[in-house]
């Protein structure tokens, strides 16, 4: 019954000048030297050439760290408050690229904004992060244990994984729905309720093969990734030339611009999806190794900030873009290197383009929030008051 | 706030911060796989990675080595490979393929035909590799577009090996000629240049027989290459072995001689061969074919009239033309009498006509030669005397002393498509016409018609034969091969075929009759220079039935009859008469009487052949000679 409607040191009580001495310069250093390593690697991927990708990407990289540390000002109290807007949001644009997206744009899964493109899937990786945060933290331990309060979040994850799958967009729809299981799991859901939902899982995969959901490049994309020799030209021929390409490579590389896989155009898409495997043929198992390090690094940095916050909401919602940063660099990592299924899930601040680099800065702008404001309450419930 | 908010808050950090303890488990599980699999890929696979990824890069490209020559007895080529200039155009380096074709054209014209295959290879070729706009470009040509190169964005000229042969149709029997590898070539050749476009094989004659020691192996060129093939760099070369050089037997300017000689006449064969070493010096067959006409592709229409051609320019008759040998086998019935017993001396009484039962044979001099010994026989030709020997010896005899020089079979020559001709006896017509050998027919034999058939070079090899003594000599048109496969160190040895000098004799004296006899029937064709003296036989093969009742009318003369139906004229000889060095045989197909016809171009052959080159006869030559009596 009595559940406080006011939080209790919520107050915005830090001035904009003691955020900004908050600010968290180790992150965002780490930040900077794998942003450093994507630069390095789509100057080579250009042959040497800084014009093609490598400058644009540093604009993009600036912009990225100057939303981060805009978002990183904001209260919590106050993203706690546009957390269901912003998913009202997102989903309305994922229903409309869906349904007239279809007609108008072909398989398009984003919106020409004319400055730049919005992806409704990449906001929904936000808003989801936030909108189930902002839920759990209104819910006690003894809350969670009761199953009816589970729909309203379930289907929260469900419905724009389900339309986000329907694009086709296997990766992204994979993204959305473990980074959701891992809030769920991280706020406290039981054990067995996930057990039910594997089970579930695992049935509707079957009906799903069965009954023409999947498109049939998914499917293909599906069988040679078990099968890759099977399909040599063709669909395998992504997996089969990133190996070669990765075990080319060796312990120390062949040196920048010296991979005849990707200088040579073996390598499909060696500036966006498969630039782990470039850098892999060209700087080898050290350079691989100190990027997964590096990324380990940044998700140790975010549970750390986890762990240290108070609210409910903070830590939620630092473990949520935590888990998605970590979802993007194994997703990608592991296709590459023939693990799983190549689903198009690009290596965030490494991968040319902009779209995943927004997602991960307006992340580390949450993180950096949180990380601010990690010993102030947020309200239970932050709607109606303040 | 109350104690329970606090506890519920605390218990609520806990779970918290013990299910992010097994998330953090779990991950450093999954990034340790990862770790593991890029150990396992880059240094576990590495090496097998690595030749994966030359393999990728690196596009292995044939060279092609030069094609062996061929050359004659004294080092003429007659098969040389040349420079052959091609313009290419690659199409990313122009901004207009059409119109850069055009400007070409203006240059260098091109037919339409020309254009819309340059247009329709575009096509299908990828746009940085180039495609033929014109072969076989002329010097001029080649000058004039290399002078507007400028004008012709994309084009450029290459420089590919053609195959020459200096003497066209002269030798385009013995050699054949070159030509792109069909699907069955490929299929049984595992060598990779026979799956490179623009290579050639032989397809005929020598050049086939000696296609692989003429071919040498490939060499190859490393590129490397990106993944649509174009090519970044040469990362290695390694040129191949040339083809070997072919040194034949001919001698190219007596060969020239005879086939000139022969074209005087509408088809015809002629074989000019070393008695002892078996070397062909001349092996002449007309009409003849334009070698590079296959080597460039023939029309179906010009293939057409080739091949429907009477005088059959494709056949090379010299080897493969199968004639009955009509009176040049008369020496072979005439051994088969002596080495049966039958004395030279013995006379035969020629009427004109033999009668065997009810059947009558006929001589070709209607009033017969009155009474006839052995030399005179051969000297006249004189077919009532071999009618009355043949019955005497039986078939099975004349046919194995016939097989014994050389009829019968194949020589075994290194040509393709040698005929083996064809020498009859009993169990021969029992076997393939399943019936019995009638005693007529034993008649029609002796005079070398009816069933048999032998080729000129065959013909020739029997006269090589009695020539030298009785040694199974064999025919021969390489000497030797320039890498080592065959070579011509010291003369071939040939066996004695156990004929009785004495008895060979006879058959050379009446050969020196026919031509040196008064009254001989080649009498006019004697060669009367001191020296080079010829014996010979002269034959006029039937190649119709003359019935009775033409023959009560009076035989229809030659000239009366289309050219197919008239009688073929034959001639064999050799020479000096007295130390016989060279075999010769002439056969004009329907070219009426042997001794009008055949005998003359036999003895200008023979004669040039002499006067050619005295240096034949060095002492290292005459090593190979044997003893005459």
């Amino acid at each position: 019954m009595s559940v406080e409607l006011h939080s209790v040191g919520s107050a915005p009580g830090l001035r904009l000048t003691q955020r900004i001495r908050q600010i968290p310069w180790s992150l965002i250093i780490l930040i900077t030297m794998v942003a450093s390593i994507g630069f390095a690697m789509l100057y080579s991927a250009a042959g040497g050439n800084a014009d093609t990708w490598m400058n644009k990407q540093m604009v993009r990289y600036v912009i990225g760290i100057g939303i981060m540390l805009a978002i990183g000002m904001v209260d919590l109290q106050r993203l706690a408050k546009i957390a269901y807007p912003l998913y009202a949001v997102a989903f309305i644009l994922l229903v409309y690229v869906e349904f007239l997206g279809e007609i108008g744009m072909g398989a398009q899964r984003w919106i020409d904004l004319k400055f730049f493109q919005l992806q409704p899937s990449e906001l929904m990786k936000i808003s989801m992060c936030l909108v189930l945060a902002r839920y759990f933290h209104s819910l006690s331990y003894e809350e969670i244990g009761r199953p009816w309060v589970l729909i309203v979040p379930t289907l929260l994850v469900l419905l724009p994984a389900g339309l986000v799958l329907k694009q086709p967009d296997l990766g992204t729809a994979g993204m959305l729905l473990l980074a959701g299981a891992g809030i769920f799991f991280a706020a406290g859901v039981r054990w067995w309720k996930f057990a039910i939902v594997f089970a579930l899982g695992i049935a509707g995969s079957v009906g799903a093969w069965n009954s023409g959901f999947l498109h049939d490049y998914q499917k293909a994309r599906l069988v040679t990734f078990l099968d890759p020799s099977q399909d040599a030209l063709g669909t395998g021929y992504h997996i089969t030339q990133s190996k070669i390409a990765l075990g080319s490579g060796g312990v120390w590389g062949k040196g920048l611009m010296q991979g005849s896989q990707a200088q040579l155009d073996f390598l499909p898409e060696r500036q966006t999806d498969f630039i782990f495997t470039m850098l892999g043929e060209e700087l080898g198992l050290v350079g691989g190794l100190l990027v997964l390090t590096l990324y380990s690094l940044l998700v140790v940095y975010g549970f750390a900030i986890a762990l240290r916050t108070r609210s409910h909401f903070g830590r939620l919602l630092a473990f949520g873009v935590t888990m998605n940063l970590f979802l993007y660099f194994f997703i990608n990592t592991a296709m590459v290197m023939g693990l799983i299924p190549v689903v198009g899930i690009p290596l965030p601040l490494i991968s040319y383009g902009g779209t995943a680099m927004m997602t991960v800065m307006v992340g580390f702008g949450l993180l950096t929030a949180v990380y601010i404001q990690r010993d102030f309450r947020v309200g239970r419930r932050t709607s109606g008051e303040d | 706030m109350g104690r329970i908010k606090q506890q519920q808050q605390q218990s609520q950090q806990k779970v918290f911060t013990r299910r992010l303890a097994i998330l953090g488990a779990l991950k450093i599980a999954m990034v340790s796989a990862l770790a593991g699999r890029l150990y396992y890929l880059q240094v576990i696979e590495g090496e097998k990675y690595k030749l994966l990824s030359d393999e990728n890069r690196i596009n292995h490209r044939i060279l092609f080595p030069p094609r062996g020559l061929i050359v004659d007895r004294f080092g003429i080529p007659l098969a040389t490979n040349s420079p052959s200039y091609r313009a290419t155009l690659v199409a990313e380096q122009t901004p207009n393929t059409p119109a850069t074709l055009e400007a070409f054209s203006s240059i260098v014209p091109l037919s339409e035909r020309d254009i819309a295959r340059a247009l329709r290879e575009r096509q299908r070729t990828q746009e940085f590799k180039p495609i033929t706009v014109k072969d076989d470009l002329t010097w001029d040509d080649v000058n004039a577009v290399e002078l507007n190169l400028p004008d012709l964005p994309g084009i450029s000229i290459e420089i590919d090996q053609k195959r020459v042969y200096p003497f066209g149709g002269i030798t385009s029997h013995i050699l054949g000629y070159v030509a792109g590898p069909n699907e069955k070539d490929v299929e049984n050749d595992t060598d990779p240049l026979l799956r490179q476009p623009g290579f050639h094989i032989g397809k005929n004659g020598l050049e086939r027989q000696y296609d692989l020691p003429l071919r040498g192996t490939a060499g190859e060129s490393q590129l490397e290459v990106n993944s649509f093939g174009r090519v970044i760099r040469e990362l290695a070369r390694q040129e191949g072995d040339p083809g070997g050089d072919l040194v034949t037997t001919l001698d190219v300017g007596l060969q020239q001689f005879a086939h000139q000689r022969l074209s005087s006449e509408m088809a015809g064969a002629a074989v000019v061969m070393d008695v002892y070493t078996g070397d062909l010096l001349a092996l002449a067959s007309t009409p003849s074919y334009d070698p590079t006409a296959f080597y460039r592709g023939l029309t179906i229409d010009e293939w057409q009239e080739l091949s429907n051609d009477i005088y059959g320019p494709l056949t090379n008759k010299a080897v493969a033309g199968q004639y009955a040998p009509g009176s040049t086998f008369k020496m072979m019935t005439a051994l088969a009498a002596l080495r049966a017993g039958i004395s030279p001396d013995d006379h035969v009484f020629c009427s004109g006509v033999t009668v065997l039962g009810s059947a009558r044979f006929h001589c070709w001099k209607r009033e017969g030669h009155g009474s006839q010994d052995m030399v005179n026989g051969i000297k006249n030709s004189c077919d009532g005397y071999f009618y009355e020997i043949a019955r005497r010896v039986g078939i099975d005899k004349i046919a194995e002393t016939a097989r014994m020089f050389g009829l019968g079979s194949a020589e075994g020559l290194d040509l393709p498509g040698e005929k083996p001709g064809l020498i009859p006896d009993s169990a021969w017509k029992k076997a393939v016409i399943g019936d019995s050998w009638h005693p007529g027919e034993t008649l029609v034999a002796g005079i070398g018609q009816g069933f048999i058939t032998a080729t000129p070079l065959q013909l020739c090899v029997m006269a090589a034969r009695i020539a030298n003594g009785g040694y199974a000599v064999k025919p021969r048109l390489v000497r030797r091969i320039a890498d080592g496969s065959q070579n011509d160190e010291g003369n071939p040895v040939f066996p004695s075929l156990e004929v009785p000098e004495n008895l060979l004799k006879i058959l050379r004296t009446g050969m020196d009759m026919v031509t040196n006899g008064d009254h001989g029937t080649a009498y006019r064709s004697r060669i009367d220079i001191p020296g080079m003296e010829m014996a010979g036989k002269t034959g006029t093969s039937q190649v119709r039935r003359i019935t009775m009742a033409e023959r009560a009318r009076g035989v229809i003369k030659n000239q009366d009859l289309p050219w197919n139906q008239r009688d073929h004229a034959l001639f064999v000889a050799f020479a000096p008469v007295h130390a016989p060095r060279y075999a010769a045989s002439v056969v004009v197909e329907h070219g009426g009487g042997g001794s009008a016809v055949a005998a003359p171009i036999a003895r200008d052959i023979l004669i040039e052949c002499q006067r050619r080159d005295p240096s034949r006869r060095n002492p290292n030559a005459e090593g190979g000679r044997r003893e005459m009596p």
